[in-house]
């Protein structure tokens, strides 16, 4: 029983998803339109989920002293401000985001420069990267270096500078030479997803259940 | 020789925080002088530019904020450039969002523009606001917006606006816009596109334009937009200079910079290579 439910309620999702997206009329448009509900409902849980875990990984983190322990004050400082916050502000207005919340000033003034800074790491850290790494080792590195000099060039007004046609080069790297590629790894994730969709709704991939 | 060897030494190992400074100065001096930098425009930017100009005051364009603070520097001169274009040709929009810590940037993006042009809220937009879901609520939106949108973001229910009232699937909206940091956009082409025959213009981070060309080239989307540079060129096109215009400055001279970079570390470890192999052959000797 423990197993069969479960197995029957895939079944049955799969198969109404996919049989409304040919036949969208009665009753499988309506039984479709139910089944994505639940599931937009599910994945709004799954988020509290997610908050469980990490709350539980830091816990533990924090109780065994282990290496770089006190970052996890930090989160637990974060995620109480957040929560609190967020409910106050909820509670005030209808929306936390709404500008002149505590909440939205904590999203403003802590998450935006935060989060930002993160991201705008990442150019120096390629910078050094690729001073390091990308190197003319073998014909199929130097092919990788060459291609990646022209489109990172070619894309930027420097290129244009440089050579007039040098974006046209890097246009055409990335329709052309990037996109077979880039198409046949597309298709190969479809088929994946296809394959691994039948085996599920059919019973065939049961490692979910355990 | 000892010369020599210092400096083979100095580019083999150039400290890293040599290099942090260099692409420091160099994405900042633009930025604090304001430097902009004229750009090329590509077929995909042009492409989704058309799309949107050949809309009319009759038209709705949805757009969905698909990303965070983090990527905002690509993405939101795209949207405020896409809402200019938008609302300079009176076409009405539709605000949504996947991502919960996007919708702030988004309204702010929203708002602004709007009070630019004099548009009104509920007449000339509205912004429905986050809900999760992803696929389920791309799905569903193509029969009913409001099984999942009953409300805007401030809790307004969708039907007490004018722009709303005739609204309800994707057959009343002409063009679906999504801003990506992530996978939902080929969630739209795949879902909205494919099953709704939906238009769709997609504005996508630097590093997600090369898995998004496929979806361009085989007439899935109208139009890409592909980065700064993208944001840059639209910026361009409507002919309303912006951040897009100016980050192009500071992304031209780190590109080069680190262009330079690599050449330095390739003269280097060729140089090392030929001194190793000379003393190799000087050794067996």
């Amino acid at each position: 029983m423990k197993k069969q439910v479960p197995l029957l309620i895939t079944f049955l999702t799969g198969f109404i998803v996919i049989v409304s997206f040919f036949v969208p009329h009665r009753p499988f448009g309506i039984l479709e339109t139910q089944v994505l509900t639940w599931y937009a409902i599910i994945f709004g849980f799954t988020m509290l989920i997610g908050v469980d875990s990490l709350i539980r990984l830091h816990v533990r983190k924090t109780q065994r002293r282990k290496k770089g322990w006190w970052y996890s004050i930090v989160f637990f400082a974060g995620f109480l401000y957040c929560f609190v916050t967020g409910v106050i502000s909820l509670i005030r207005t209808s929306n936390p985001f709404s500008p002149g919340t505590v909440f939205f000033y904590g999203y403003r003034t802590i998450l935006i420069p935060l989060q930002s800074t993160m991201f705008a790491l990442l150019a120096f850290f390629i910078a050094s990267a690729s001073y390091r790494a990308f190197r003319a080792r073998n014909i199929d590195a130097t092919f990788l270096l060459i291609a990646a000099v022209i489109v990172m060039i070619g894309r930027v007004p420097a290129g244009y500078k440089l050579w007039p046609r040098l974006p046209e080069v890097a246009n055409w790297i990335l329709n052309v030479l990037q996109m077979g590629p880039m198409r046949g790894v597309m298709i190969g994730i479809a088929l994946g997803a296809v394959a691994m969709s039948l085996r599920l709704i059919l019973g065939i991939e049961r490692t979910y259940l355990t | 020789m000892e010369n020599k060897k210092d400096f083979l030494d100095w580019i083999t190992s150039i400290d890293r925080k040599f290099i942090f400074a260099i692409i420091a100065i160099v994405v900042l001096i633009p930025i604090l002088l304001g430097i902009q930098e004229e750009v090329q425009i590509s077929p995909s930017v042009n492409s989704a530019y058309r799309t949107i100009e050949n809309l009319d005051s009759n038209d709705v364009v949805l757009i969905s904020i698909d990303y965070d603070p983090a990527s905002m520097p690509e993405l939101q001169p795209m949207l405020k450039a896409m809402l200019r274009h938008a609302f300079r040709k009176d076409v009405k929009v539709i605000m949504m969002c996947f991502w919960p810590l996007g919708l702030p940037i988004g309204t702010q993006g929203l708002e602004q523009v709007a009070a630019e042009y004099s548009k009104a809220y509920g007449k000339d937009y509205v912004n429905i606001g986050y809900r999760p879901g992803d696929r389920a609520v791309m799905v569903e939106m193509g029969r009913e917006i409001r099984h999942f949108f009953r409300t805007d973001v401030s809790d307004v229910p969708l039907d007490s606006f004018p722009l709303m009232k005739d609204i309800h699937n994707y057959n009343d909206i002409s063009l679906v816009v999504g801003l990506e940091a992530g996978i939902y956009g080929d969630y739209w082409v795949q879902y909205v596109g494919s099953r709704y025959n939906q238009r769709i213009i997609l504005g996508v981070t630097g590093v997600m334009a090369t898995q998004t060309y496929p979806y361009l080239q085989s007439g899935q989307i109208e139009g890409l937009i592909g980065g700064l540079k993208g944001a840059a060129e639209y910026e361009t096109l409507i002919g309303t200079p912006g951040f897009g215009l100016t980050g192009m400055a500071a992304q031209s001279w780190a590109h080069v910079a680190i262009v330079v970079f690599i050449i330095i570390g390739n003269i280097g470890y060729f140089l090392t290579r030929r001194r190793e192999k000379r003393f190799r052959v000087e050794g067996r000797r």
